[in-house]
């Protein structure tokens, strides 16, 4: 039965849509699955969210791409379309909303007044801070102050990308706008991380997925990040591990190797650093990765990914200032230069030592005193 | 810039310098520093004791029958974990890729697997070696700091590098910054302490020989 006074339950909303109660079970089973549940906790998520309303999100873009979005439309467990029509009232985002301008301001701020303190915040891309914030603007206002705003009455802030969650590209030196990670400015909201250049589809869904079903931020890590999904690194769980552990590697991407699909460490793989779901959720309904498809890991889920020379250059390489791997040549320019600064040390000290024998040879002997006979 | 830039960085930068400046000012040192006149009489000629002298590099590294009993032990232990290091230092893939980018060569691998078996044996010899050293009474007389640092910074090394295979611990990233740190750590104490005697054993197994064979002694 209806409740007029409220709005409509998850549950309620699914019967309105004709929505079977297998076809349910099925999606919680799959969620309960994506987020490695045990099997009983599906009727658990069930039970949650059939009672559960749905929150209000509001969606931002600051400094993005877009690539977020692009890629948060092509999740397939939930679809997007489930998502936004029946798990949470997605009342903001100037991407995908028809409508636009004064319109589209006025839908974000009757739904921050309606749900004050229980609407969600889904952040893409960082905020530019520099010159007064300047270098993003929308609606005659600075990023940095529509945030604060919204974040103001939000119950939690979601930060979809690494640009939201950890600068980014925007963030990259020398970071000529100031751009911010969405944490450094929102310090008292609980915020979660769903890093990556762009994120799993079915992370971004599966965690705001989480939250409605739990009514909670899930278990984060040291970087906000949900544990569920970036509890294990890409290297732990890719199917090319065993030839790392069997010293086989790709030398070149046309090589042998390559063609026989050995582990991508020595083209540059950050895999073994980078923690996300990639090897085990995959891209595009599950089809593939970029290791599967030949190309090592860029390690875009881990702050600074930009900042840390070349992709192509393997975890151990020495570096040696922005230029990047250490070149033989310039580690024998410094070793030569080391060698000839030992040198004239070793040469001065010898001369040190030398006069100071001469010194000593010059004394006189001095006379032991008489020893006590008794 | 987190653990693992600073390690492979700056650190690794100033470690390198310190390693290569404190070699050359050792050796400097030896070769420039006053040395005793051979005052006997000549014996051999210069070229016979030049070859006996690189004769004795070799030769000098293997026990000498008489005393083989009581030395058996610590040459066992010495040159087992000498292999092991070896071993795990030059063939392990990543160790590869690493000294690789200052040569400008790699060379092949080991498979994962061996070389950690080889690292488990070289860290369990070199506890051994440690538990001798504290259980001998001479060889604890003789022990000082550069005895034991010299130890604590090489097994620091084997057991990080450990951790980070297996991904115990702490995140790999962390452990193969903690692991990077202490190889800095290596550089900068190699040239001041005990382990400078990679560079100094061969060439003063040959001064050696070549002084005694111009003596007359067999070397």
């Amino acid at each position: 039965m209806g409740r007029p006074d409220l709005e409509p339950t998850i549950g309620e909303l699914l019967d309105r849509h004709g929505v079977s109660r297998r076809s349910f079970f099925k999606y919680c089973t799959a969620m309960a699955s994506l987020l490695a549940l045990p099997p009983l906790a599906a009727r658990a998520l069930a039970s949650q969210l059939r009672s559960a309303q749905r929150p209000s999100v509001i969606y931002l873009s600051f400094q993005e791409c877009t690539g977020c979005l692009e890629s948060f439309t092509r999740s397939f467990a939930p679809t997007i379309e489930n998502l936004i029509f029946n798990v949470i009232s997605l009342d903001y985002d100037d991407t995908l909303m028809a409508a636009a301008g004064a319109q589209a301001e006025q839908a974000r701020e009757q739904a921050m007044r309606s749900h004050y303190g229980k609407y969600l915040l889904v952040v893409d891309g960082a905020v530019p801070t520099g010159d007064g914030g300047v270098y993003h603007c929308a609606a005659g206002r600075t990023g940095l102050d529509i945030l604060t705003e919204c974040a103001k009455g939000a119950a939690a802030v979601v930060c979809v990308g690494t640009c939201a969650s950890f600068g980014g590209l925007p963030f990259a030196d020398p970071n000529p706008t100031g751009a911010r990670a969405i944490s450094t400015l929102v310090p008292d909201k609980p915020v979660v991380n769903v890093s990556g250049c762009p994120p799993i589809p079915e992370v971004i869904a599966g965690t705001l997925l989480q939250y409605v079903s739990s009514g909670r931020v899930p278990d984060l890590d040291a970087h906000l990040r949900p544990t569920v999904f970036y509890g294990n690194s890409i290297h732990d769980r890719c199917y090319r591990r065993p030839f790392y552990d069997q010293g086989k590697f790709a030398k070149t991407f046309d090589d042998e190797g390559a063609r026989s699909g050995w582990c991508l460490y020595e083209l540059g793989c950050k895999g073994p650093t980078t923690y996300n779901a990639c090897a085990t959720l995959k891209w595009n309904n599950a089809v593939s990765f970029p290791i599967q498809s030949g190309h090592p890991c860029l390690g875009c889920a881990e702050p600074d990914f930009w900042d840390r020379g070349s992709f192509y250059s393997p975890i151990p390489s020495p570096r040696w200032g922005k230029a990047g791997e250490v070149s033989p040549a310039q580690a024998g320019d410094i070793a030569a230069g080391a060698a000839v600064a030992g040198a004239a040390i070793g040469l001065g000290s010898v001369m040190l030592a030398r006069q100071r024998i001469k010194r000593y040879q010059r004394q006189p002997p001095q006379q032991s005193e008489p020893r006590n006979e008794e | 810039m987190d653990l693992v830039d600073f390690a492979r960085g700056p650190a690794l930068k100033a470690a390198f310098i310190i390693f290569i400046l404190g070699i050359v000012w050792r050796i400097v040192n030896v070769l420039l520093l006053r040395h005793k006149r051979i005052l006997s009489e000549p014996r051999r000629s210069v070229g016979a004791a030049l070859l006996a002298g690189l004769k004795g590099t070799g030769s000098r590294s293997w026990p000498h029958p008489e005393f083989i009993k009581r030395t058996v032990t610590g040459e066992a232990l010495g040159y087992s974990y000498h292999i092991g290091l070896f071993i795990v230092i030059l063939l392990f893939a990543p160790h590869i890729i690493f000294f690789g980018s200052f040569i400008g060569a790699r060379w092949p691998a080991l498979p994962n697997s061996v070389v950690t078996i080889f690292a488990v044996i070289t860290l369990t010899l070199f506890v051994a070696v440690l538990a001798r050293r504290l259980g001998h009474p001479v060889l604890r007389r003789l022990s000082n700091f550069d005895d034991f640092f010299s130890w604590f910074v090489v097994a620091l090394l084997l057991v990080s590098g450990l951790m980070a295979t297996a991904h115990v611990g702490a995140p790999y990233h962390t452990i193969l910054g903690l692991h990077i740190l202490s190889f800095d750590l290596l550089l900068i104490w190699y040239p001041f302490g005990k382990l400078m005697h990679a560079f100094y054993i061969f060439p003063t197994r040959a001064v050696d020989g070549y002084v005694m064979t111009r003596k007359g002694a067999p070397s």
